[in-house]
């Protein structure tokens, strides 16, 4: 068991506790620096597909893990990072600017769409967004010129000072930047999450009350939150539509929405970390699906392909699963196991036990 | 008299989003909490109304096949509540978000295995009958709809305004701990009112299965209904009809007279709007949170 000494603040409000979380943070940058020569084609090409995920993931963490609010329509804001990525590249405009611009145009969106959401709260919010989901989903095919509507469109190739990323001629490329974009964008999170905006976030999350009690402006704070995190996963978008190549607007269901809050509830509301483990999960799942029915086809004899939309209902029954017994999510279970091996002989079972509350209405009639 | 025989067609499709707005609405009276699987308990109402009642499959009577549906679905709804949603018992409101949402997966994979996924029809014997009432012509369907949806409103709003048990159950959703302190037996009327709402979603599966085919992917008509319950506020009986009633008219009427795409979208944007203004819908109950 190590004990941490804190002499100052700035070592209380550290990212990594000591020096060996650091260097397995490290470690860990460095596999997956050196991967592509490591892995062949194809679990590169699952790896940049989890690393986008991740990134989107923690577009919708933002809001839902450290500000509180759920949102059911973040496929709409990876959508316009899509479209104004790949619209913007294919009037001529280089990555290095469209890249941003995209995510700039999504979370101004956002923020937009923020401005009346926030002031509603809980289920409100989620159904606002779910409504803005269809919304977006009904332009993009009225704005066939620049989307190319229900026939699609074709994110153009990457090229960046001569040197392309194309999604299957220079696959470790963009895999590289993909990690780029992902290592800044945690890099930030992580920072601004122990800065007085992140802690406002968190303040909105525990207790908006007690948050606009301490001079905390609520409404700016979530706007603020909602726009980050649209801007983060219309980054994300954009990445996805290089990635699949060419998409209409059928990419952007509300089954990714919703696989999105399966993310972030799966791996661990209020983690970064969980953002990760989430999206290896939700990448992972289905490709072993598809290993397990060819094995059982093969094997045993049992066609499981003949059962249309297996994949969907395990994911459901994982889901309601962790809701029940692990609502800290995978990354809440690490903490614990962790917690159980660093006390080693003194953890108790109760440590994590979760504090019952019951529901007072905000209806006064 | 075109203008007529859209509004007439408005307030019959209005009604069954009314209906399903209503199963949301009982259970957020009841325990404050959002049933995104209503949509789906509405379609396996209508499947296993379906089951009962089709010549090819059970084969009984309409009038038999309708009530045992609706025993049924009582069940699924009650046991939903005892095998899941009383598992999540004080975790925060969207829990109970994302586990409706998981569930309605599974309620439409549980019916895409047993029925299929092609569209089936339900035999009612009111299908096809018309009447002609000066150039409009009024469905048989249609009408049923209308009445059986005034009286079960009417009858919901009783129940809650008037019974022992409406009362307990919204004494409880505004505040659990001090209806446990005077004797509200909390977990058995949540589960009371779990299957009460898979009654009305039968209701609502049956009466939107007289007119057309059904398959498991018509339980997305719930996202729709909800927009319904939020706009007439999601604690109101009478807005969530109303709310149905608005969508219902404004939606043909908008495929009609305006441009494109914008039927599909109306019913959204009727929302947000009344979101904005009205942030608490059109009957609203929430006011500022106090300490």
């Amino acid at each position: 068991m190590r004990i941490v000494f804190k002499t100052t603040y700035d070592r209380d409000i550290d990212i990594h506790e000591h020096w060996g979380k650091r260097g397995a943070y490290l470690a860990l940058l460095a596999v997956m620096a050196v991967l592509p020569f490591l892995v062949g084609e194809y679990y590169l090409a699952e790896a940049t597909n989890t690393l986008i995920w991740s990134l989107a993931g923690m577009g919708l963490m933002v809001l839902v893990g450290h500000t509180g609010q759920v949102s059911l329509g973040h496929a709409a804001f990876l959508a316009i990072g899509a479209y104004t990525d790949a619209a913007l590249m294919t009037a001529g405009v280089p990555f290095l600017v469209s890249f941003p611009l995209a995510g700039i145009a999504a979370g101004l969106f956002g923020a937009l769409i923020a401005i009346p959401a926030v002031r509603m709260s809980g289920i409100y919010l989620a159904i606002a967004t779910l409504a803005v989901f269809v919304i977006v989903e009904e332009m993009v095919i009225l704005l066939s010129p620049i989307t190319g509507g229900v026939g699609g469109i074709f994110a153009p190739t990457i090229e960046i000072l001569g040197i392309s990323f194309d999604r299957y001629a220079e696959l470790a490329n963009l895999y590289w930047l993909v990690l780029a974009v992902v290592v800044l964008v945690t890099w930030g999170y992580a920072n601004l999450m122990r800065s007085p905006t992140g802690r406002s976030f968190l303040a909105v999350r525990d207790s908006e009350v007690s948050a606009r009690a301490l001079g905390i402006n609520v409404t700016r704070t979530r706007a603020l939150a909602f726009g980050l995190s649209s801007g983060v996963t219309g980054l994300a978008g954009a990445l996805m539509g290089h990635y699949i190549g060419f998409f209409n607007y059928e990419l952007f269901s509300i089954f990714i929405s919703i696989n999105l809050l399966l993310v972030v509830t799966i791996g661990g509301l209020g983690f970064i970390q969980g953002a990760f483990l989430g999206a290896i999960l939700i990448t992972a799942v289905p490709q072993a699906i598809a290993i397990f029915r060819d094995w059982a086809n093969a094997s045993l004899g049992v066609d499981l392909g003949g059962i249309p939309g297996l994949d969907t209902m395990i994911f459901s029954a994982v889901l309601i699963a962790f809701i029940i017994y692990e609502p800290a999510g995978l990354y809440g279970r690490w903490l614990k196991i962790r917690t159980w091996w660093e006390l080693f002989p003194l953890a108790r079972k109760d440590m994590f036990r979760r504090q019952k509350s019951y529901l007072k209405t905000e209806r006064m009639r | 008299m075109e203008l007529l025989q859209l509004l007439f067609g408005g307030v019959a499709n209005g009604c069954i989003y009314g209906l399903v707005a209503l199963g949301f609405v009982l259970i957020y009276k009841a325990s404050e909490g959002v049933n995104f699987a209503q949509g789906d308990m509405m379609m396996l109402g209508a499947f296993i109304a379906l089951g009962f009642g089709n010549a090819d499959q059970m084969g009984w009577p309409f009038f038999l096949a309708v009530p045992a549906a609706m025993a049924c679905m009582f069940g699924v709804g009650w046991g939903i509540e005892r095998v899941f949603v009383r598992r999540i018992f004080g975790q925060p409101q969207f829990a109970l978000v994302i586990l409706t949402i998981a569930l309605g997966f599974v309620l439409r994979f549980v019916a895409g295995s047993i029925w299929g996924y092609t569209p089936l029809v339900l035999e009612t014997p009111f299908s096809g009958v018309n009447f002609y009432f000066g150039g409009v012509v009024l469905g048989a369907a249609d009408l049923v709809t209308i009445l059986v949806t005034a009286v079960l409103t009417l009858l919901l709003w009783a129940f809650f305004a008037f019974t022992r048990v409406g009362l307990a159950a919204q004494a409880a959703s505004q505040n659990q701990m001090a209806a446990y302190i005077v004797g509200v037996p909390v977990m058995r009327l949540n589960g009371l009112i779990w299957g009460l709402s898979g009654v009305v979603a039968t209701v609502a599966g049956v009466l939107y299965a007289t007119k057309g085919a059904i398959d498991p992917n018509i339980g997305l008509l719930g996202i729709k209904a909800f927009a319904a319950a939020v706009i007439g506020g999601m604690g109101s009986l009478p807005g969530a009809l109303l709310g149905g009633l608005l969508i219902g008219i404004v939606e043909p009427l908008a495929g009609r007279y305006a441009p494109g795409e914008f039927a599909q979208m109306s019913p959204y944007i009727i929302m947000l709007v009344v979101l904005v203004t009205r942030p608490g819908g059109l009957f609203s109950q929430i006011q500022m949170k106090k300490v």
